[in-house]
């Protein structure tokens, strides 16, 4: 069945280049799949363009700030159009990091420690006072963090107090709320989960090893050969489980749909703790997501068809039955 | 249908096992992600080194190509010596007398852009692990050409008068003793990029003569050299040495067009030698097309009379630039008072990471720079910026300051508010030894004290 797909990329986000990536191989894969493709850098043209496209079905192939926090889904709702992935309020969740953190808590998901401050506190309410006391609760180092911002970036390590103002102001600067987590030492893993007949399925684990860098950053994500992935990762059969136990409790407690990929750190002991979820995982030839996809013997082709179809099929179920 | 085929992470693994050990030097970074959202018509991008071509007239463009394609199709199209013609090597010379030099157009290859002469000499004087030297911060440019070298780049810090050569001759006698010999030390001497400084005249003479009696070859790069607002020209190294050991970079980039991607190197024959055939591996030659553009413009004779409009044009937007970083930037910034050239580098408090405040210039306030990490091999430059003022409006230049002014000034607050420190206590004395200075930031002059902050705006 040919559909005519609408891929939306690009955009003024801070990850706008890694959506273009993302976006470059899924023409590509639809293409293949002998879709009908129209590739569109979202602008405030989008609407109309979209409404004069004739598009079936849109692939969202945004990250960051408008692409994956909602704002463009709420858009796709209202002029009816269906899409690949969660829907409004589950991108809204997964994008806000202290808003997951919090739903994490609560359900009794295991997340690192953490204080969640607007720039407000700080200008209006004296937060900086509460500084210390929060230092001392998180230890050193301590991870400072934007809380709406993907690809690592404003990600900030103070090793002392004298680097927590620093690296506020950092990561204020991608977002007017920022989260202080205390430090987990371990391994970094990450399980993608798509929805599959029977419900949503966790992928085989992937372990990020990065080469030279303390921590995955930026650079290391994006660039080949910078970091070593091993999936299906490393690990004893028990932990395996409790992680992709974790990553389904995750998806499920944030209402995503279609896929996401869920990221964690082991620390020695063991017990997997829960990051973020990623609503639109990056789908870039680096990647985590597709690499764990093709661990299960998902091929690129296989995901994007079946992410294409999933939201023809979700579009079809009453509106709000599922989103 | 295009047949492209499927990337699986396995081939990427593949590939990945067969790239060389240098690439491992060559990175992309989240700086260059964020530059591409810069190219955004509402962003004003002060980050750019980009001439101003929209001043050079299009009717001598158009005259020029019209008398190539009737009296010189054939040759236009077709390879040249490696070299490159000899009648774009007289108009080479006659830009390096311009400059106070006078040259053998034998000493002379023309290259594909000054960025290829970079790589050129890189490539013919470097090994593995060598040391190239260069100022801190250097040409942001020149940083990746030396890392897929893999040489080990020293940087050496400037202040108002470019190269502190005490601070050089201090490294080169560490290096010595350390059995390290430097191979090239590479310099932009006048109005240099980024910091917009130029080495003194003492400080020149010094140089020739350490390059001398070290033996060691200096890597003159003077693209910007014509582009002087006011003062006297200062004698380029190679007029001072003689061309023994320094090599000469030159640009068409900056005083006719970067697109013409035209440059040359002037060198001593046994070097000129290796370059030329690294350059016949490299590309065979340069475009032919585009010296025959050069030959034909340089025979209208106009050319320096396009340099003095230029000058004009961008000695008022300098003076703007000025004009709106004295207005506009907080009093803990400080900035260099380049006397030409195109940049103006510009140093924030210590606390402040301009590769993050750059994020948020570009997403609140449609502005963008060059943040100072991208001058130097190892990280530093944290705090400070490069601004180029050649390539837009002077209005532009004005709303471009403020709106970075006003996101540094929001910076500055909400770190007085958590760290406790008052917001607008300047971050350090105003004379600070060497020694103290933080190594994040540079040694770059200060702001006059005299320059009074105007009111701000709105």
């Amino acid at each position: 069945m040919s559909t005519r797909v609408a891929i939306l990329k690009g955009g003024p986000s801070l990850e706008r280049q890694v959506s273009l990536r993302s976006a470059a191989r899924v023409q590509d894969a639809l293409e293949r799949l002998g879709h009908e493709v129209l590739p569109i850098d979202v602008d405030s043209t989008l609407i109309e363009r979209l409404r004069e496209s004739g598009a079936d079905v849109a692939f969202i192939a945004l990250h960051g700030r408008g692409g994956e926090d909602g704002t463009v889904q709420e858009l796709l709702e209202i002029i009816g159009l269906p899409y690949t992935g969660s829907g409004v309020l589950a991108c809204m969740r997964s994008m806000d990091k202290v808003l997951t953190k919090h739903l994490l808590v609560e359900e009794g998901i295991p997340t690192p420690d953490f204080f969640a401050f607007s720039e407000v506190a700080f200008r209006e309410l004296g937060a900086a006072d509460a500084l210390p006391a929060i230092e001392e609760r998180l230890g050193f180092p301590l991870v400072v963090k934007p809380a709406a911002q993907g690809s690592a970036l404003g990600i900030e390590f103070a090793a002392s107090p004298a680097d927590v103002p620093g690296a506020l102001v950092a990561a204020f600067s991608y977002d007017d709320r920022v989260l202080l987590e205390r430090h987990v030492r371990g391994r970094e893993l990450a399980v993608g989960l798509l929805e599959m007949d029977a419900g949503v399925e966790a992928l085989p684990v992937l372990e990020a090893k990065p080469k030279e860098e303390y921590f995955f950053d930026f650079e290391a994500r994006y660039e080949i050969g910078k970091t070593d992935y091993v999936c299906p990762a490393d690990l004893p059969p028990d932990v395996t489980a409790r992680a992709q136990e974790l990553a389904v409790a995750t998806y499920r407690l944030l209402g995503c749909y279609g896929f996401a990929r869920v990221d964690m750190m082991l620390p020695e002991d063991g017990t997997p703790q829960v990051l973020e979820a990623q609503a639109i995982p990056g789908l870039t030839e680096t990647s985590l997501y597709p690499q764990a996809a093709e661990a299960a013997g998902i091929s690129f082709d296989d995901l994007v068809s079946r992410l294409v179809e999933l939201a023809l099929k979700n579009s079809a179920a009453p509106t709000g039955a599922v989103r | 249908m295009p047949d492209r085929h499927q990337t699986t992470s396995h081939e990427i693994e593949r590939y990945a096992g067969l790239f060389a050990r240098r690439t491992r030097q060559m990175r992309s970074s989240a700086m260059r992600d964020l530059m591409a959202i810069t190219a955004r018509p509402e962003v004003i991008s002060l980050a750019g080194g980009l001439p101003d071509t929209s001043t050079f007239p299009p009717d001598t463009f158009a005259a020029i190509t019209a008398r190539i394609a009737r009296e010189s199709c054939a040759s236009a199209l077709q390879y040249g010596p490696t070299e490159g013609f000899e009648a774009t090597k007289h108009c080479i010379a006659e830009v390096m007398a311009a400059e106070g030099m006078h040259i053998d157009v034998d000493d002379v290859i023309v290259t594909t852009g000054g960025q290829q002469v970079i790589d050129l000499v890189t490539k013919t004087l470097v090994d593995p692990g060598d040391v190239v030297i260069c100022e801190a911060p250097t040409y942001p440019g020149a940083v990746p050409v030396f890392s897929s070298y893999e040489a080990d780049v020293v940087q050496i810090e400037m202040d108002a008068d470019g190269m502190r050569i005490d601070l050089l001759e201090e490294t080169l006698g560490r290096l010595e003793r350390e059995e390290r010999r430097p191979k090239f030390i590479y310099t932009v001497p006048t109005f240099q990029n980024p910091a917009g400084v130029t080495l003194s005249a003492p400080r020149r003479q010094r140089l020739v003569e350490i390059a001398r009696e070290r033996e060691l070859l200096v890597l003159e790069d003077n693209p910007y050299g014509l582009l002087r607002y006011e003062g006297d020209p200062l004698p380029p190294l190679r007029a001072l040495d003689g061309g023994v050991y320094v090599l000469y970079l030159g640009t068409f980039s900056k005083i006719l067009s970067p697109g013409i991607r035209l440059g040359w190197v002037a060198a001593p024959a046994p070097v000129l030698t290796k370059i030329n055939l690294g350059k016949q591996a490299a590309d065979l030659c340069t475009s032919s097309l585009t010296q025959k553009l050069v030959e034909g413009y340089f025979a209208e004779g106009r050319w320096r009379g396009y340099v003095q409009d230029l000058c004009t044009i961008y000695r008022r937007r300098r003076d703007a630039m000025l004009d709106a970083l004295a207005e506009f930037f907080p009093p803990q910034a400080e900035w260099t008072q380049p006397g030409g050239g195109l940049f103006i580098w510009a140093t924030l408090p210590d606390f402040i990471d301009t590769e993050d405040l750059l994020a948020k210039a570009i997403q609140q306030e449609n502005v963008a720079f060059v943040p100072g990490s991208a001058a130097y091999a190892d990280g530093r430059g944290g705090s400070s910026m490069r601004l180029n003022f050649s390539a837009v409006s002077e209005n532009d230049i004005v709303e471009g300051i403020r709106r970075i002014g006003k996101v540094i000034d929001a910076q500055i607050s909400l770190y007085g508010t958590i760290s406790g420190r008052a917001a607008g206590a300047p971050a350090q004395a105003p004379e600070v030894e060497p020694a103290d200075v933080p190594t994040n930031v540079v040694p770059l002059p200060q702001r006059p004290s005299d320059t009074k902050r105007g009111a701000r705006g709105s």
